[in-house]
């Protein structure tokens, strides 16, 4: 197991942040920590580098506890933390020299590894700029490559993808990606669709509780994923009244005169339904979506349920 | 200890990148230089071949110009969240206290050094040439290297409670003030007299006083060093404590 995390418990003054979470992750897997805000994904990430001590469990990085080998455990962690703190007066190039030296790095190996990092992530055409001159892009990219620099078996990614405009977030992501392939991976988000685009496992965490560990296409099988029907209509207003008599059909949502949402309890095809609904009553549809295939009905049922 | 030179290094290098390693510099010199040699009471109008002034003023600019130095050290690293990059690297708290502290310690070196200027103009005019108490200089340098370096474990000390600049500059201020003279003041207290002498020796002005008069007595050199240990030490449990 790359990384081990056994009925982990951490109060805040008298606020349980994590109640005995429990999860692993094998080598070479890129699991993705999917949660709202506060949910005690960055509390279970600092803990796992030796940042924050816990109430009472077990953290285990390749077979070495976290508390007791702390300094040989963060040999092999690359984290990059939520807010990406860098030094700002630090040229991109000293920064990374710095955090290799850091850890252990030095000489010809140092700067083949600066050189390659950089290469890796990007960041050649800044490398000779001053941290605080570059955009939020490029930040990210930095701490990324300070995370890598010293080659870790485990990265640990908190909201890696956070602030950025969307051509970065796919760059960021397949970066991620690739990383993936030689590394185990954990990173965080309270993005479905990014944990979706990256990882292949999930971990859905909320009020300091695991709701759900499993590969994520099982998930989007599972009765959580009832498909909700997303409609536009050209004219205001339509009458759902005969839908009631379809076994499946949960409710309808008005979200605006022209827009619906139709949620079903179960793998229930309503598009017919509405088709031919459309036409009694001829008012066109404009569109019409079917969003079952999305992580975001699961995250949504399981958070707001509170379990599986 | 080489992840104390990369620190050491990186801290000198933030010094030298900002303002602050000129401004104590050019303070400290500037200050010194106008007493010695300008204003009222100055070396040419006593006409004596000595350092006094440096060594009655030093511990007066350091008390403010030192707390200056190593009120970042670790305030910013809490306000920019470094800290957390810095704790999850494979360094021990203790690498990172020592590093920051010997950055610090370098930079009141390094305004020191320079007042041997003075000090070889005082030789130089000297009648005849070199009339000098060396062995009284030779102390007081010593002394005033004591009194900085303590200062500064205190000022990194004083960091480690606060993500406030401003907070660590004024708690260190107080700090060292106290240190330096408070147990003196306390000792002259009528009420505390039957115990005056030990509460004078908790002060750093006692052994100062002693080692400038040019005997550098064993226990001098180690009260300053147990002050130095103990700020440290106790930076060092701040940083754990962090963890908490």
């Amino acid at each position: 197991m790359s990384i081990l995390v056994k009925g982990l418990t951490k109060t805040y003054d008298g606020q349980k942040a994590l109640n005995n979470i429990s999860f692993e992750v094998k080598k070479g897997e890129i699991l993705g920590f999917l949660g709202p805000n506060g949910a005690g994904k960055t509390t279970t990430m600092k803990i796992l580098c030796g940042y924050l001590l816990p109430d009472s469990g077990i953290a285990e990085i390749s077979g070495l506890s976290v508390f007791e080998k702390s300094l040989e455990v963060r040999k092999k962690i690359g984290y990059m933390p939520e807010h990406n703190p860098l030094y700002l007066d630090l040229y991109v190039h000293e920064f990374l020299k710095f955090a290799g030296k850091l850890c252990g790095l030095k000489g010809n190996d140092l700067m083949t590894r600066i050189k390659s990092v950089i290469e890796l992530t990007g960041l050649g055409p800044e490398q000779h700029k001053k941290i605080a001159m570059l955009s939020k892009g490029y930040r990210q990219r930095t701490g990324l490559a300070q995370a890598i620099l010293h080659n870790p078996e485990v990265l640990i990614l908190d909201e890696p993808t956070t602030g950025l405009d969307p051509n970065q977030i796919l760059e960021i992501r397949s970066l991620i990606r690739d990383l993936g392939k030689e590394k185990t991976i954990l990173f965080s988000s309270h993005i479905l669709s990014e944990v979706e685009a990256i990882a292949e496992r999930v971990v859905i965490i909320n009020k300091g509780n695991i709701l759900a560990d499993d590969q994520i296409n099982h998930l989007k099988q599972s009765e959580n994923a009832s498909p909700i029907l997303i409609l536009h209509m050209e004219k205001p207003g339509f009458d759902f009244s005969s839908f009631a008599q379809i076994p499946g059909f949960d409710r309808v949502e008005q979200v605006n005169p022209f827009e619906f949402k139709l949620y079903t309890t179960g793998a229930v095809d309503l598009r017919k339904a509405v088709m031919e609904a459309s036409i009694q009553q001829d008012n066109p549809i404009r569109s019409m979506t079917l969003e079952s295939s999305s992580l975001e009905s699961v995250f949504r049922e399981i958070t707001q349920s509170g379990g599986k | 200890m080489s992840a104390v030179l990369t620190l050491f290094q990186k801290e000198v290098q933030s010094f030298f990148n900002g303002l602050i390693a000129y401004l104590v510099m050019a303070v400290f010199l500037i200050g010194i230089g106008l007493f010695f040699w300008l204003f009222p009471g100055n070396v040419l109008e006593t006409g004596a071949a000595q350092m006094d002034i440096l060594f009655e003023l030093g511990p007066w600019f350091f008390l403010f110009l030192i707390p200056a130095i190593t009120m970042r050290a670790f305030a910013e690293e809490y306000r920019n969240g470094t800290i957390e990059f810095l704790l999850t690297k494979p360094v021990t708290e203790w690498q990172i206290v020592l590093g920051k502290y010997f950055a610090a310690v370098f930079l009141v070196l390094f305004a020191l050094i320079p007042t041997l200027i003075y000090l070889i103009t005082i030789i130089l005019l000297g009648n005849p040439v070199g009339n000098i108490d060396t062995g009284a200089t030779i102390g007081a340098y010593i002394g005033l290297a004591g009194l900085g370096f303590s200062f500064a474990a205190i000022g990194i000390l004083a960091s480690t409670f606060t993500d406030n600049q401003i907070v660590a500059f004024i708690s260190a201020l107080f700090l060292c003030f106290f240190m330096y003279t408070g147990f003196e003041f306390l000792s002259d207290l009528e009420y505390l007299s039957s115990i005056n002498e030990q509460l004078s020796a908790i002060g750093m002005l006692a052994h100062y006083r002693s080692v400038s008069r040019g005997v550098v007595d064993i226990r001098d050199v180690f009260y300053f060093l147990t002050i130095i240990f103990i700020a440290l030490l106790l930076s060092q449990n701040r940083l754990k404590g962090k963890k908490k």
